[in-house]
């Protein structure tokens, strides 16, 4: 009695404090948590010693675990005998290290190399995939009278976050056949030609994420041919140049197409967003780039100094520490010959992963769907086709973590854990009775509406 | 061809930081100096990677646990916990009582732009307006500050700061700004070596500021990039900013904190730093809230922030010897840059020079605001290759024994004659 009487005036003024000083911030909400990255949290969480992580795109080794390339090792070793201060890069990047990815991009094919011999490329560094998206998005956004882009259906989420949040509005193009788990071509040329002029087009230039579908190189005449038609501009994203063959070099071929339609004319120009995250496994030291190809040397000028107007006001300038590695991995020749045998490594166990899963669904465990498509997509991921309950299923009754589209990280798959992915995968699979042909339409449909 | 971005681009001018370093770059004159970026040298005038840096760094590349994984959108745990204890206080209440909210930001530029998107989204003043508070800003102040703010959509104003004639603050103009500016504006304060005056308030001064934000409702913003260099103290550089913070008279909505290890830890390139959101009263749901926001920010620019410098200055700051060895490393630097602000005057009196230099002494910190007209700072750059920016800002830590005399000879001669 006599406590809480003199406990409640207490609690009355703390109450009214609460309030007058806390109403500033009244209009908080608690934003939702990202879902690929709370996915990690969940697994963090989860004691069942058979528990799977095939969400964030990360690679991993044999044993699940991470894996600093040996290249990436050279250079680290290298850089702490040789670096001599810790000063800030200039506003877009140290130049050493642009030249060295600009090498690395353009140098390849002639159309490349002439559009940088003519000085029609900007090239800056930025914060990973994401940073260089930004400060395009926030570039295209101020310049580009025609605020719309339209991406494949579907993208990475935050494609979509990157561009709404620099004031661009955004649609969807289609891309993704859930009936054939293949390209909707068709589709995707209409979609393209029904686009106003100046509109955005994104575009992931190999290793499609989520679906792991790309375009043949045949496609990709057809689609540049529409860009050019309909004066589309391509904002291109390459965050895994060297996981479709193995071989960064080759993966460069799409990206050759667009440089061979620029100096052609038939395109005025386009943006690249690139990221050394994956293939360099540089992930947290953000390293990537930002390129826009212009007119001639007087407008990349231009639009140097108006990107450089874009990036001082958010961040200066950008992190040095993962860019001189890069740049001793793409300049020193002995560390490069090694970085294409570590991605050539890298790329080999993911698909060996694809394989295996494929061989044990199919033939161990004769599952009863058609597994085909795991085998011809491309890149870290493998587009599944399970749907959002079923993605649940694995979660909650096996342990298995994927993101709810049913994409899987190859990366987490090891040849310890693949039998038990495998059963695990089959057993909800079977679960849907999904053997009748009635039952995988109303997936389909059930996948198309997403 | 015609350009395709050409008809509504217009060429920028290069960044007046930035552009002086590349200016100073080309200039072939043999005895060059740069006073211009804050960036701190040795005594050879060479730049300078932390003796505790080193250390940390080896210890870093040699762990078992090194790699260069994604780091959580909000930063690196260790790094945000201890830089909010180095800046705060160990026994800071804020952070017993649990009203901080701490995230890892691209240094203090990254910090100050997480602070704008926070206000601009978020921060309303109490009487119910829903327009965006404006962004009170010292005259004069850091080149950048205007610009971030404006950037997110916000206004800016200036506050009078110094009197360019006496060398002192305004103190009562700035106070009369505070008291008329619209209920709920935000002020930005520098915690310590205001940039690029060198001239902070003093203790007495900072409460009639403080007092005076508080009781016409504003927000205090402390932008901190240069704690420990003023007097190789971190306590004592911080004392502005933990008086705002532990003082309870104080009725601030909240108090923001932007923290750079760019200088104090020579981090610069690595880009690391913190902010730091103080409420007035703990409430778990709004902590989660902001931060949660803060993450949605930072996740559609960025998506994660860089781990390399977060784990060297998180080594450093868990490591007792290394800690101790930073301490030692602010005392270093702090102490040699007081050395030159000495010896320049020194010098200056020397050649008897005419005015007065005695401020440059005064002044703290990194820089000096030597008094030099802008067309001064453009005849000591053209005719002697000493470079510092054109509102006559000095980077003291550029001097060293060897250019100090001549410095002096270039400020006395472009005294003398412009």
């Amino acid at each position: 009695m006599f406590p809480s009487r003199i406990r409640q005036p207490f609690r009355l003024a703390s109450a009214k404090l609460f309030t007058r000083r806390l109403s500033a911030w009244a209009n908080v909400p608690q934003a939702p948590p990202d879902k690929i990255l709370g996915l990690n949290i969940l697994y963090q969480l989860d004691t069942n010693p058979n528990k799977i992580d095939l969400g964030v795109g990360a690679y991993r080794t044999d044993k699940g675990e991470p894996w600093i390339m040996p290249s990436i090792r050279m250079a680290e070793e290298i850089l702490a005998k040789t670096e001599t201060d810790k000063e800030y890069a200039p506003i877009l990047g140290s130049p050493s290290f642009i030249d060295e990815v600009q090498r690395l991009l353009f140098n390849h094919d002639t159309s490349g190399y002439q559009l940088l011999a003519d000085g029609r490329v900007v090239t800056a560094q930025g914060i990973s995939g994401t940073g260089s998206l930004r400060v395009l998005s926030e570039f295209l956004a101020k310049f580009n009278p025609v605020c719309n882009a339209i991406l494949p259906n579907p993208t990475w989420a935050n494609h979509i976050a990157i561009l709404q949040e620099s004031g661009i509005v955004t649609s969807k193009y289609r891309y993704y056949d859930y009936k054939t788990n293949g390209l909707d071509i068709d589709g995707l040329i209409e979609d393209l030609q029904s686009a106003d002029p100046r509109t955005v087009a994104l575009f992931h230039l190999c290793c499609h994420n989520p679906t792991g579908v790309d375009a043949t190189l045949e496609q990709w005449d057809q689609i540049i041919r529409v860009i050019s038609e309909r004066k589309l501009i391509p904002l291109l994203d390459m965050a895994y140049q060297g996981f479709e063959s193995g071989d960064p070099i080759r993966d460069l071929r799409v990206l050759s197409k667009f440089n061979d339609a620029v100096t052609r004319g038939m395109i005025p120009t386009y943006l690249l967003a690139q990221s050394f995250a994956k293939n360099m496994g540089l992930y947290g030291e953000r390293v990537g780039t930002l390129s826009i190809v212009c007119a001639d040397s007087k407008e990349a000028e231009k639009v140097r100094s108006q990107l450089a107007r874009v990036v001082r006001p958010m961040y200066s300038s950008p992190p040095t520490h993962g860019s001189k590695l890069a740049t001793i991995v793409l300049g020193n020749t002995k560390v490069y010959r090694q970085w294409l045998k570590d991605v050539k490594k890298m790329v080999t166990r993911l698909n060996t992963m694809r394989t295996l899963l494929y061989d044990k669904l199919t033939i161990e465990y004769s599952s009863p769907v058609q597994w085909d498509h795991l085998l011809s997509q491309k890149g870290m991921f493998a587009y599944t086709g399970l749907n959002a309950e079923q993605v649940t299923k694995l979660r909650e009754r096996k342990s298995v973590y994927m993101t709810s589209d049913g994409r899987i990280s190859l990366a987490g798959i090891t040849s310890g854990n693949v039998d038990y992915l495998a059963k695990s995968i089959d057993e909800v699979t079977r679960d849907e009775d999904w053997a009748g042909e009635t039952s995988s339409k109303s997936v389909t449909e059930e996948r198309a509406n997403q | 061809m015609s350009g395709f971005y050409s008809s509504n681009i217009p060429q920028l001018p290069p960044d007046p930081l930035f552009g002086i370093k590349a200016r100073f770059a080309l200039d072939t004159h043999p005895n060059k100096v740069d006073l211009g970026v804050g960036a701190y040298r040795d005594e050879n005038g060479k730049p300078w990677i932390l003796p505790s840096v080193r250390l940390a760094e080896n210890l870093l590349q040699h762990s078992a646990d090194f790699n260069h994984e994604y780091l959580p959108i909000t930063g690196l745990k260790s790094l945000t916990e201890e830089a909010a204890k180095v800046i705060l206080g160990d026994e800071s209440r804020a952070i017993k009582e649990k009203r901080v909210v701490s995230i890892q930001s691209l240094s203090g530029t990254g910090s100050l732009h997480l602070a704008a998107k926070l206000i601009a989204l978020f921060f309303k003043p109490a009487d119910g307006t829903t327009e965006s508070p404006v962004i009170y800003i010292s005259d004069p102040s850091w080149a950048n500050h205007i610009q971030v703010f404006e950037t997110c959509g916000l206004k800016t104003a200036r506050y009078p700061y110094l009197d360019a004639e006496k060398k002192v603050i305004r103190i009562n103009e700035y106070v009369k700004t505070i008291e008329e500016a619209p209920r709920g504006s935000v002020f930005l304060l520098h915690a310590t070596a205001h940039n690029p005056t060198g001239i902070d308030p003093t203790p007495e001064q900072w409460k009639i500021v403080l007092k005076a934000i508080s009781d016409n409702g504003h927000l205090p913003l402390f932008d901190c990039a240069y704690q420990g260099f003023t007097t190789g103290s971190l306590s004592e550089d911080a004392w502005a900013l933990r008086h705002a913070i532990d003082t309870e008279g104080y009725k601030f909505p909240g108090v923001l904190v932007c923290q750079s290890f760019a200088k104090n830890c020579g981090m610069y390139g690595e880009r690391v730093g913190a902010f730091h959101v103080i409420l007035p009263v703990h409430d778990e749901a709004l902590n989660s809230a902001v931060l949660s926001q803060l993450s949605k920010v930072i996740r559609s620019e960025i998506s994660n922030p860089p781990g390399y410098g977060a784990k060297i200055v998180s080594l450093i700051l868990t490591t007792p010897e290394l800690k101790k060895q930073w301490e030692q490393d602010l005392i270093t630097m702090s102490s040699r840059i007081f050395g030159m602000r000495k010896a320049l005057v020194a010098e200056l009196e020397r050649l008897g020079t005419p005015g007065s230099w005695k401020h440059i002494v005064e002044q703290k910190g990194m820089f000096s605001f030597t008094g030099l007209t802008p067309e001064q700072t453009d005849k000591l750059a053209e005719d002697y290759g000493i470079y510092m920016t054109r509102n006559g800002r000095a980077s003291i830590a550029g001097l060293n024994g060897g250019n100090v005399k001549y410095v002096a000879k270039g400020i006395d001669g472009v005294v003398r004659k412009h």
